[in-house]
């Protein structure tokens, strides 16, 4: 069963990002070891994260049972989660305690607060090309993927400020699923590509109730044409797809512009209409789908497992799951021609410690990830797609992909991926891009709940929400602390106190050589 | 905000006064000696709150049974209505760390949020609230829902409510035979939420130990992780609402 925990802590963890990482341990630059030393014992700790999904928690267990078994002086001790955002939370708190773990799945967002601190986080670039342990090194004892074998797009996602900190595990996308059934019986043909006009058209139509005050479409109390898994996701894709601001990558904040007020706009007029909601406000989208009380729901290929009258998974009693033709496309788009979708997925990154041996036995294990009985095996619990070419050419994957046994949504959701792996993009991260899109889905979930609240939406309300949303996770101080044309002022007290300082001394070591100097010459 | 009603005249106090001895489950002694009682407070009874139609502004009386951990300023509370008659479910409630401590159970609270449903919980959310010194001297006693057990329509009529059931035996939860799964598919670990599975004899109905309300240093949790198929055992928890039933189970008697 599903939980809605994500949600109470998400706001916590913007504010989290925002202040960083005080108190944590200072400590050197991680080198690697000349060689690994298989003497010792090592004992590392692998923070992962799971979809709440057993298999996945069986091939992390595989993988650490099949790794040890390899490297007999490592023992991999694993601890589980299911929410990001708890990963990142118990990260902070343990950076400032210096008891990090060794190996941790987490999102490039979080990792641009994790290395505020000084060589928290390693560095990887360098272990990438170690010739004997690094990717495809000699001297690793499994066959690992080259650094050209790990999608490009992928890996440029671990990249901050130009420096490596993580390696892709899984990537996944969004998926528009809908029913296929509903759609035609309203007069719409699926097309390939689904715009946001057809969307909100087909929507409208979905919305309409008989005299009874059932919904024509379904027959029943309750429809909701439109569902939106995230909120954040959807703000930010519809502003990418019209090339409107975001952030940059030195983490100005330019979300609060005219596009973003438009699309707020037509978020609430859909609301209004009964046509849209949200996750947040309504519930997930997949249970409304199979119960036949949604059109169109909106969720991460790592969700589809969940999705449709046959899934695998579900959090609805069979009795009202109702029958219905699903089909699945991408999120919906402004400029068919031009689809844009979001890359999103769990990265690996390690911590560094004192011992750069630990350190190298934490990469030899997070490296073991990229393995293709790794790879494959996670990819196909849920609609994720491998971060290797070497997994995707693999003939083990190819025949996953046409398996007629396994489930039809999750390889239409997985192919619909890997054909649009060149459309996808990912936002700038930086220390506090996490708080960032935490107030983009707080915009788009404020307005939906203040329309079904009969609040006025004007201009007036959209400037108090901004100035709300900038307020709780501190965007103002964000901008601000990461523009670096920003006037900082003038120099305090203290700095022209020691400058003034170096100034005194410089002249004094200056007049004593000049003296010496003088002295020298006349006793010559 | 609805605007509260503070109206403390002479005559007020004065009938206030004799109600300590009328009533004493409606008032309370303030520490500054004067006493508070429920009308001073505008607030929706039980019935007016259930027929509020969702996403409506509610203010309602209440006095908390548990919550769950405090997180930045947020604490979600199991409230029963301080005039009896049903319960609360409160996500999310603005609250600060400090008052998090007071808001504990026994605390009669003022709470204004939105009447929300949300995968079927009728709940309040965006709330914020104000202590009282009101007492609850009558809390309401955990219904009995034994006899309603597995019965989706029989028990959503007590949501929320602090309940019992007894008699129940404990049935293997994962494929492999386990009394008890860490998170609902046995993904998670110790310290994430226990699902176990009970039954009646005629249907079944699953349990969930929420570790954000009863963590696994407690009583229940340890006992749940130390529960074998086939026991016998009497259960309290709060009806908490998931797609139907999704009890969150506070304490497990073997028997």
């Amino acid at each position: 069963m599903k939980m809605r925990k994500v949600l109470s802590l998400a706001v916590a963890f913007a504010v989290l990002a925002a202040t960083g990482c005080h108190g944590n341990v200072k400590r050197g630059e991680f080198v690697v070891p000349e060689a690994f030393d298989t003497s010792r014992q090592f004992e590392i700790t692998f923070w992962a994260k799971n979809d709440t999904n057993v298999n996945q928690t069986r091939i992390y267990n595989q993988a650490i049972e099949d790794f040890e078994e390899m490297y007999p002086n490592i023992t991999v001790n694993l601890r589980l989660y299911t929410d990001y955002n708890k990963i990142y939370n118990d990260v902070i708190t343990n950076i400032a305690t210096d008891t990090t773990p060794n190996v941790c799945i987490t999102y490039p967002d979080h990792i641009a607060t994790y290395i505020s601190g000084d060589n928290t986080v390693v560095p990887l670039d360098n272990l990438f090309t170690d010739e004997r342990y690094g990717l495809g090194g000699s001297e690793v004892m499994f066959d690992s993927p080259t650094v050209d074998q790990i999608v490009p797009e992928f890996l440029d996602e671990c990249m901050i400020n130009g420096i490596h900190y993580c390696i892709p595990y899984m990537r996944s996308t969004e998926a528009l699923y809908i029913n296929k059934t509903f759609v035609e019986a309203l007069g719409y043909e699926v097309p390939d590509i689904v715009t946001w006009d057809f969307i909100w058209e087909v929507s409208n139509a979905a919305a309409a109730k008989n005299p009874d005050g059932t919904y024509a479409v379904n027959g029943q109390e309750v429809m909701i044409p439109f569902i939106y898994k995230s909120s954040d996701n959807m703000m930010i894709t519809m502003l990418r797809q019209l090339g409107a601001g975001y952030s940059d990558d030195y983490g100005n904040i330019d979300i609060f512009n005219d596009t973003t007020t438009s699309l707020l706009y037509t978020v609430a007029d859909e609301v209004s209409a009964g046509a849209f909601s949200t996750f947040t406000v309504s519930g997930y989208p997949g249970n409304f789908l199979n119960a036949g009380q949604c059109v169109f729901g909106v969720d991460s290929t790592a969700g589809s497992t969940w999705m449709g009258p046959h899934a695998p998974l579900s959090d609805i009693h069979e009795s009202s799951i109702v029958d219905f033709e699903m089909v699945v496309r991408p999120v919906p788009q402004f400029d068919p021609q031009n689809p844009l979708m979001i890359s999103q997925g769990p990265s690996v990154c390690i911590f560094n410690k004192e011992d750069p041996q630990e350190v190298l036995a934490s990469w030899l294990f997070a490296q073991y990830l990229l393995t293709n009985e790794v790879q494959i095996a996670y990819a196909a619990t849920e609609g994720y797609v491998p971060v290797t070419t070497m997994a995707q050419e693999s003939q083990e994957y190819q025949d996953y992909l046409n398996d007629p046994d396994e489930y039809s949504i999750k390889i239409d959701v997985t192919n619909m991926f890997l054909e649009n792996i060149n459309n996808t993009f990912v936002t700038p991260v930086f220390n506090g891009s996490t708080s960032l899109r935490n107030a983009a889905a707080q915009l788009i979930n404020s307005t939906v709940k203040s329309v079904r609240r009969r609040e006025t939406i004007d201009d007036a309300y959209f400037e108090d929400l901004y100035n709300e949303v900038t307020a709780l996770y501190r965007l103002d101080q964000l901008s601000a602390s990461r523009d670096s044309r920003a006037d900082l002022g003038p120099l305090p007290a203290e700095s022209k106190a020691l400058l003034i300082s170096l100034g005194v001394v410089w002249i004094g070591i200056g007049a004593y050589f000049a003296c010496d100097l003088v002295k020298k010459r006349k006793r010559s | 905000m609805k605007a509260m009603k503070k109206v403390l005249s002479l005559a007020v106090v004065a009938a206030m006064a004799l109600s300590v001895f009328a009533c004493s489950a409606d008032t309370a002694e303030t520490t500054s000696g004067e006493t508070q009682a429920a009308v001073d407070y505008e607030y929706m009874s039980y019935a007016e709150y259930e027929a509020a139609a969702l996403d409506t502004e509610v203010t309602v009386l209440c006095t908390v049974m548990a919550t769950q951990s405090w997180w930045e300023d947020q604490i979600t509370v199991y409230a029963q209505a301080f005039d009896g008659d049903g319960a609360y479910f409160i996500y999310n409630m603005a609250c600060s760390e400090e008052d998090s401590e007071e808001v504990a159970e026994g605390a009669t609270i003022l709470v204004t949020g939105y009447k929300s449903e949300w995968e079927g919980e009728i709940e309040i959310t965006d709330a914020t609230f104000e202590f009282t010194d009101l007492a609850q001297e009558n809390p309401m006693a955990p219904v009995d829902l034994t006899a309603d057990f597995g019965n989706d329509d029989a028990l959503i009529a007590n949501q929320n409510r602090n309940f019992t059931m007894t008699g129940l035996t404990v049935e293997a939860s994962g494929d492999n035979g386990e009394a008890f799964l860490y998170s609902w598919d046995g993904s998670g670990s110790q310290g994430d939420d226990l699902y176990f599975t009970v039954s009646n004899g005629e249907t079944t109905m699953t349990f969930t130990v929420e570790s954000y309300l009863t963590g696994a240093d407690t009583d229940v949790y340890q006992t749940v992780e130390a529960l074998n198929v086939g026991d016998t055992i009497d259960v309290a928890g709060f009806l908490y609402w998931y797609q139907g039933a999704n009890p969150h189970i506070t304490a497990v008697t073997v028997n």
